[in-house]
């Protein structure tokens, strides 16, 4: 549906996406992730048209961007990161004004109110787009980019500026769409992704970082596995922690072993490290049986797509000091949404399987 | 460029810069029209249209000033430029209904040709000959307002920077007196605007003159095409 080759985009010195390569397939729904000003805004606006590459190819449903404009256009429905909505207009005008600049031959009347239930905008569309909330705005903005129905929708951070709420309907509408349309979306909200996307493309610095299901990217980044385990020493002393972190190092396949907080009194939690090939488990029971040791809690922790996100993001720029402190706000707004979240974080894995099998069955 | 033309009239009139442009229009053809025609005496309405040159001249930029500027301010643009729809056509659609409402301000003429008719016989060749002079020298001024308006996100820079063009454009031919090259000062007259213009409130119909203002608009409504393409590449 989608194939990008080798694309790069400057501007002036900087540059801003260099030799990006990736193919989207029908029906699909891929995550754009990546923090500010990584190049994702840059790569959407590419994608539509809006501006141009300086090298490489976009083909749109095989048609070549740059070759055939219009017609690579009409396949797309785009909502930039700003809504491209006048202000001065009705909701119902402005989206006459883009049913019409899009060439529509679809029923006008029934488009527009099909797109409207849609969008849940029907009760507003008789008012003036200045006078609606932002989350409004946004869902014009989405509705927007549904007339025609193209076959490709992308969004450009579709849920920004919205509350939890609306956050929540705008990702059930796009899984929704998802169904018929073949949609890229970005964002820097890692549930959002999650919860929503078939596949992830990370993107860091211009260059693609990864690309694949969260599980897949997980696999690839690293193939180490981590546990937490909360074991008691004899003597309730530092001196336990020491021995024990000690001889669990010396356990074939440990690469890692760190002595966290005290949890309960003079009982130590250690984080381990493993080579990802050998199960350490029952050596490790093993080695606590045999010490008089007693393994209060084992849990092992995979790596959430936040973890490997981070170590994307953070692991290479570290010798960029300013590209730091970027990062660092970063965890604060994902706890956030975090726990708003959970239980929709929750339900995807089931709904995704669902559309799945559905749209199987459909094509 | 349908969809075009009809948004940039509806927003015309939502904003109210019709209305005042309109008015103004009006209330200066006006003054000029009872103080130049009719007081005067005359059935001719030269004179009428000499003075509202210079009206013009302040009129067209702020007609001008909103069209493209506050699209690239407002990121509308970009609900514009990766719709299925050419350059030309966004940037034809703006100038025409620019057009258009210059169109309605500009025939107020014929009112005044049935106020002139009662008092005595209007002298049709020379009112339509300057009502096409007039349309003329708007079409070309529209599009170097439109232009204008491309290269800035700035609605009053945009109006501003206009003005001070099109009243280089009328000055231009007076400093044309000054220059005693033979070649500069034919130069200086042939691309005078102003000077074209007289020409037709004096009753002349110069066809190299049409073609002259055509070709101004043409040529301007490129390079608003133009900005719009470069702007894409850098």
């Amino acid at each position: 549906m989608i194939e990008v080759r080798n694309l790069s985009k400057n501007y002036g010195d900087k540059q801003a996406v260099n030799n990006i390569s990736f193919k989207v397939e029908k029906g699909e729904i891929l995550g754009f992730l990546g923090p500010n000003g990584a190049g994702k805004s840059t790569t959407m606006n590419m994608l539509t048209g809006y501006i141009s590459s300086n090298s490489g190819q976009i083909l749109i449903n095989g048609v070549d961007i740059l070759e055939d404009p219009k017609k690579a256009k009409s396949y797309i429905g785009y909502l930039p990161e700003i809504p491209p909505l006048y202000t001065d207009m009705t909701v119902d005008g402005y989206l006459n004004f883009m049913f019409d600049l899009k060439k529509c031959k679809l029923p006008r009347r029934a488009h527009l109110d099909d797109v409207c239930g849609l969008c849940k905008i029907t009760d507003v569309r008789k008012r003036l787009i200045k006078n609606l909330s932002k989350g409004y705005r946004q869902r014009v903005g989405l509705a927007q980019a549904l007339i025609n129905n193209p076959p490709v929708l992308i969004l450009d951070e579709p849920t920004v500026g919205l509350d939890p709420k609306q956050i929540v309907e705008i990702r059930t509408l796009i899984k929704k769409l998802g169904k018929r349309h073949t949609v890229i979306l970005s964002s820097h909200i890692l549930p959002e992704i999650q919860a929503v996307c078939d596949r992830i493309i990370i993107i860091n610095k211009g260059v693609v970082a990864a690309d694949g299901t969260a599980d897949d990217i997980a696999k690839n980044i690293t193939n180490e596995h981590r546990m937490t385990m909360r074991i008691e020493g004899e003597t309730h002393t530092a001196a336990d922690k020491k021995a024990i972190a000690d001889a669990v190092k010396k356990i074939k396949g440990v690469k890692y072993v760190r002595a966290d907080m005290e949890r309960e009194k003079g009982i130590y939690d250690y984080d381990i490290e493993t080579d990802g090939k050998t199960d350490v488990r029952r050596e490790i029971n093993k080695l606590c049986g045999e010490n008089g040791w007693n393994i209060l809690m084992l849990q092992l922790s995979d790596m959430t797509l936040e973890d490997i996100f981070m170590k994307i993001t953070v692991g290479e720029s570290l010798d960029l000091s300013d590209e730091e402190n970027e990062e660092k706000e970063k965890p604060k707004i994902n706890i956030v949404f975090n726990d708003g979240d959970q239980p929709v974080a929750e339900e995807p894995g089931n709904d995704d399987a669902a559309e799945e099998s559905n749209n199987g069955g459909e094509e | 460029m349908g969809a075009v033309y009809r948004r940039e009239m509806g927003a015309f009139f939502t904003s109210g810069l019709a209305y005042v442009f309109l008015a103004v229009f009006y209330i200066f053809s006006g003054y000029y029209f009872y103080n130049e025609v009719i007081a005067a005496g005359y059935t001719d309405t030269s004179p009428l249209f000499r003075d509202m040159f210079r009206i013009v001249l302040f009129l067209i930029p702020i007609l001008t000033m909103r069209l493209l500027s506050e699209e690239k301010k407002n990121k509308t643009d970009q609900g514009l430029l990766t719709a299925p729809i050419g350059l030309w056509e966004i940037v034809m659609g703006k100038y025409f209904a620019a057009m258009t409402l210059y169109i309605i301000a500009e025939s107020i003429i014929f009112v005044y040709a049935i106020v002139l008719g009662y008092l005595g016989d209007v002298v049709w060749a020379t009112l339509l000959g300057n009502y096409f002079a007039m349309l003329l020298v708007g079409a070309a001024f529209i599009a170097v307002g439109l232009f204008v308006s491309s290269l800035t996100e700035n609605q009053m820079t945009s109006a501003v920077v206009s003005m001070v063009i099109l009243f280089f454009l009328y000055l231009f031919d007076s400093f044309a007196d000054r220059f005693t090259w033979e070649w500069l000062y034919k130069l200086v007259t042939e691309l005078s605007f102003y000077t074209r213009y007289i020409e037709f409130t004096q009753g002349v119909f110069n066809l190299t003159s049409v073609l002259f203002y055509i070709s101004a608009a043409f040529i301007f409504n490129f390079l608003s095409v133009r900005v719009l393409e470069k702007k894409r590449w850098s």
